[in-house]
């Protein structure tokens, strides 16, 4: 196996596009190594990505902001404007695995390695995160939610690589939360996991994004349930309409960490709740 | 066959150079070829961080890290704890509170307790938990642990004042 460290995405892009074996970029490699070890992908090259640092940076701009790849889940964490203007990013990523997972783990990571459970994915679809894709034909950008195409794959061309992630600009009348649920408080995988952003206007909803983790193949986004709190104050009424569907929505498998009836139940619960938290966070009167 | 590579990196405040084969994890190329067991291997996949050690300052498993990855960086394992062979108060807490039986996840819990401290020196019980939570141990019961880590967070307080 060849190990390389470039200093440039480009450099990551050409040495990725040549090899003609299975080609792998490494970030924090908490998914692929323990992926290597057991035997399931056996790389004839990896790339490490965190010597590039267009990738190890957070730069605040005008449009909002724009996290390189490889920067860790202890990083995110520590940078205090990200954090306050969307906490539940923040929030989803910090919950992956243990403070030595967060010393090396990346949102990015995250959503490559496309597990139906990534507890980062769902905050991020919902707050609107776009990926920068750079590959043998130059740049693209796209939504997050469609680089997961099912349990372990992504709609990357063979060469492409993200290089960072963009949020966008948040106003102070916009809140964002994720919950998840899981059996164990610390170390396990969720159940379910809700993320869900809006934006105020006078008290009421006037934008959502309602995406679910864990419930079906890939997370996924339901316009139909945030259509149920917009033009709301989140009464009682329009958290009902939600959670019912959110659980409408819903397409899971019975698994040893919850039967499929189990996290249909539990997705319109936890929609409730992460709700409740965003519109707090924007502002909203309870 | 994996090719083996040259890393330089720094151990505890030495430089040490060793060849390494791109596909051996850091926690066998600091047993194995900088002679350094106080890492252990628990679980080999991140769970029960017997293995932690600091990368540039941040906790870390050493078996998901590779041995290249570590080329230029600066490390401390649980040898880099004691100062002129004094041992760091989180060491001597551990044993007068006998946070230990077999001790094999001493050494990971040592690194995690010393990275939480640095980081906040007056943790709540609950915060201790929550940050020792990627440290498995299948003998104490956990509660000398935290006892312990109480103890020296205390005692480091009182040598700063
Ligand atoms: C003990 C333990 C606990 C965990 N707990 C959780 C948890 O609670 N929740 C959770 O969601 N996950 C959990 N995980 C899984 C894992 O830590 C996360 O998915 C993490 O975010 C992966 O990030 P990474 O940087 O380590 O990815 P890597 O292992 O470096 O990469 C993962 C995949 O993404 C690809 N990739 C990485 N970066 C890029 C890029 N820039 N461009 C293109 N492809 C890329 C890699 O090639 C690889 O296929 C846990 C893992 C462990 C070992
Ligand atoms: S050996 Fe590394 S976490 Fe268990
Ligand atoms: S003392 Fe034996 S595992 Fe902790």
């Amino acid at each position: 196996m060849r190990y390389e460290s470039p200093a440039t995405t480009k450099e990551a892009v050409a040495l990725l596009s040549k090899e003609k074996g299975p080609a792998f970029v490494i970030a924090g490699g908490t998914d692929l190594l323990v992926r290597m070890k057991s035997g399931l992908v056996e790389p004839a090259l990896l790339v490490d990505v965190k010597r590039i640092p267009a990738m190890t940076t957070i730069k605040v701009m005008q449009t909002g902001f724009r996290v390189g790849a490889a920067v860790s889940g202890a990083e995110l964490g520590a940078h205090k404007a990200l954090g306050k203007a969307w906490p539940g990013v923040v929030e989803a990523t910090n919950l992956i695995g243990s403070d030595q997972i967060q010393g090396r783990c990346t949102m990015v990571g995250n959503l490559c390695n496309a597990s139906p459970a990534a507890d980062s994915v769902p905050a991020l679809i919902a707050a609107g995160a776009k990926a920068a894709i750079v590959g043998k034909q130059g740049r693209r950008t796209a939504a997050v939610e469609k680089i997961i195409t099912g349990p372990g794959s992504t709609s990357l061309a063979k060469g492409e690589v993200i290089e960072a992630l963009t949020l966008p600009k948040s106003s102070r009348r916009t809140g964002d939360a994720y919950l998840r649920f899981t059996p164990r408080t610390e170390m396990d995988i969720a159940v379910v996991g809700v993320g869900i952003s809006m934006t105020l206007e006078r008290g009421i909803i006037k934008k959502a994004r309602v995406c679910l983790g864990a419930v079906a193949p890939t997370p996924i986004l339901v316009p139909a349930a945030a259509d149920t709190i917009i033009g709301t104050k989140l009464d009682d009424a329009a958290l009902a309409a939600l959670a019912a569907a959110c659980s409408d929505a819903c397409d899971p498998i019975d698994d040893k960490r919850g039967t499929a009836a189990y996290r249909i139940r539990v997705a319109g619960v936890l929609a409730r709740r992460v709700a409740t938290i965003a519109f707090q966070r924007a502002g909203g009167a309870a | 066959m994996s090719e083996a590579v040259l890393v330089s990196t720094t151990v505890n405040g030495d430089v040490v150079e060793f060849a390494c084969p791109t596909d051996e994890v850091l926690l066998d190329s600091l047993r194995d070829r900088v002679g350094l067991t106080g890492v252990k291997e628990g679980c080999g996949t991140g769970d029960c961080g017997a293995c932690s050690i600091t990368l540039d300052g941040q906790l870390v498993c050493s078996c998901l890290v590779l041995g290249v990855e570590a080329d230029g960086r600066d490390i401390t394992t649980v040898e880099g704890l004691t100062e002129d062979g004094e041992l760091h108060p989180l060491q001597q807490k551990f044993i007068d509170h006998a946070a230990l039986q077999c001790g094999v996840c001493t050494p990971g819990f040592l690194v995690a307790a010393k990275a939480l401290l640095d980081r906040n020196p007056n943790p709540t019980e609950t915060e201790i938990r929550y940050a020792l939570a990627g440290n498995l141990c299948r003998c104490t019961g956990y509660d000398k642990i935290v006892r312990a880590v109480q103890a020296s967070a205390k005692e480091l307080n009182k040598a700063r004042r």
